[in-house]
């Protein structure tokens, strides 16, 4: 179970994330949604521990890793899949993947298995990644994180420049992800695709929860006056 | 003018073997690296005190050298370049910076402003000739071993779990380490090539010609002058831009000597103007 208590993190002099709390336990998705510049992102990255936050904490199965590099967060089972995919540019799909599976937690995934999931990649295993085209690199992506077994598998804008077809593709993966008991923290400015999947929304407003429950508990009118501040007009 | 050809390309394996190192450490930890050069004349120097310490030949000094070096570099990573490293662009310049004018006044200090070289014994004398060209051995062996290093580099990259490590930080720092790879023995071991190369070349110019305590910063430039002539990240490219220094050099010294140097250097600066970017 991961838990984040209260946290803050900072840009500079811009608080990014103003105590912030939610709880993501095993086989959910919890999806962040929010505008531009809500902070999901910066939610996202102090949670896999690349920016260390102001104040609160994050705990995984109830230890404290708020202090911990992101390295050893992998190790515990907690990988975030970086917006805009990143993966390595001098390295083969398959170097990509090595990479990632080399300091692995066991458990069910291996490089045998994301070939099973993305069946093309197995075949284009020895091209660059940079030569794929965007889906196939944010498959990639993912199959660096699952490589290495998380519990834990923190997603930030997977529909970031892919068409909708692909970003379809994409979220019809995640019901295979969950069977293996995973827990997925999902981070979207494609409200529509998040709310399809998700098991618990969270809307983001400048750093501030402004809307969090079961997505059907919500009208899309809810989910929009909160997704843009609406609120004192839309009473 | 055939002999200063392959004069030319044999020295330039030596400029290549500096450069390597420099061009490592600056690919994969954005380190600009001033007391490179230094720490190539500080192999020569320690090739020196090991051989006539243990009364060896100095080429029976290097298996020593090169572990004892590569330490040095793993520990300079460890106490001195990941804080600068962590100070911004200009942190690491300055400090390498100071540690070459240490090094440079530690040496003159030890070891007086006296030029040395080191005594390879008769095969440092010893050549053949081949279509009227005079080639020493010495030179020769230098090239193979620059080949040598810089090809086994090239599989260390391209093939093991730790080069795939190298590369992968090269390519993205955080995406590296959100993959779990851990940054710091990552970097402690790319410097520790990057010495062990460097006191490697140092041992090498020692035996072919002199050294000093100040020799350090022309060998800084020739090796950053490959680099850039050969082109950011590559190791062959690296080869061949200190062949292409070598080269010149020795073609150079043909019409005259004083200019042998100049040259290399404005060579490189039209290199810079022409072609400031590569791909």
């Amino acid at each position: 179970m991961l838990e984040v208590r209260k946290l803050s993190a900072d840009h500079g002099q811009l608080r990014a994330v103003h105590e912030l709390s939610l709880v993501l336990e095993p086989g959910q998705v919890h999806a962040v949604i929010g505008a531009n510049g809500a902070g999901k992102s910066t939610l996202l990255r102090a949670i896999a521990g690349l920016h260390p936050p102001s104040s609160g904490s994050v705990l995984l199965d109830g230890e404290d890793i708020t202090r911990e590099p992101p390295e050893q967060r992998v190790t515990r089972g907690l990988c975030l899949v970086p917006e805009g995919r990143r993966l390595f540019s001098s390295l083969s799909v398959e170097e990509n993947l090595l990479v990632g599976r080399h300091r692995a937690a066991t458990g069910p995934w291996n490089l045998g298995k994301v070939y099973e999931l993305f069946p093309w990649m197995r075949e284009r295993r020895r091209q660059p990644a940079t030569q794929l085209s965007g889906g196939e690199q944010q498959a990639v992506a993912i199959g660096r994180a699952l490589v290495a077994n998380p519990r834990m598998l923190l997603l930030d804008e997977l529909s970031l420049g892919l068409s909708p077809k692909i970003v379809q593709q994409m979220y019809a993966l995640m019901p295979r992800l969950l069977e293996t008991g995973m827990a997925i923290l999902l981070v979207e400015q494609d409200v529509s695709q998040a709310i399809r999947v998700a098991s618990r929304l969270q809307c983001l407003l400048e750093g501030r929860t402004t809307l969090d429950g079961r997505p059907r508990d919500f009208t899309p009118a809810q989910i929009e006056a909160a997704y843009f501040g609406l609120r004192e007009e839309s009473e | 003018m055939i002999a200063a050809l392959v004069q030319g390309v044999l020295v330039g394996g030596t400029y290549a073997l500096v450069a390597c190192g420099l061009s490592l450490a600056f690919g994969v930890m954005r380190l600009v690296n001033i007391a490179h050069g230094d720490l190539a004349v500080c192999g020569a120097y320690l090739a020196l005190v090991v051989a006539t310490g243990l009364g060896v030949p100095v080429l029976a000094a290097v298996p020593l050298i090169l572990p004892l070096a590569f330490g040095v570099g793993v520990v300079l990573q460890l106490v001195l370049f990941e804080r600068a490293l962590r100070g911004g662009v200009l942190a690491p310049v300055l400090v390498t910076f100071g540690l070459s004018v240490l090094i440079q006044n530690l040496l003159v200090t030890g070891a007086s402003a006296n030029p040395r070289s080191l005594d390879g014994g008769a095969f440092a004398l010893a050549g053949f000739e081949a279509g009227g060209v005079a080639v020493s051995w010495l030179r020769v062996a230098g090239f193979a071993v620059a080949v040598v290093v810089l090809g086994s580099l090239h599989l260390v990259l391209a093939r093991t779990g730790f080069g795939r490590r190298v590369r992968a930080t090269a390519d993205d720092l955080e995406a590296a380490r959100l993959a779990g790879v851990r940054v710091r023995p990552v970097f402690a071991g790319v410097a520790g090539i990057s010495v062990a190369t460097a006191a490697l070349a140092g041992v090498f110019q020692g035996l072919m010609s002199t050294f000093d305590p100040y020799a350090g910063g022309l060998i800084l430039i020739f090796a950053f002058e490959a680099v850039v002539i050969g082109g950011l990240g590559s190791l062959w490219g690296t080869l061949g831009g200190g062949i292409v220094l070598g080269v010149t050099q020795q073609l150079v010294a043909l019409w005259d000597v004083r200019f042998a140097v100049l040259a290399v250097h404005v060579l490189f600066f039209v290199v810079l103007v022409v072609r400031p970017v590569r791909p």
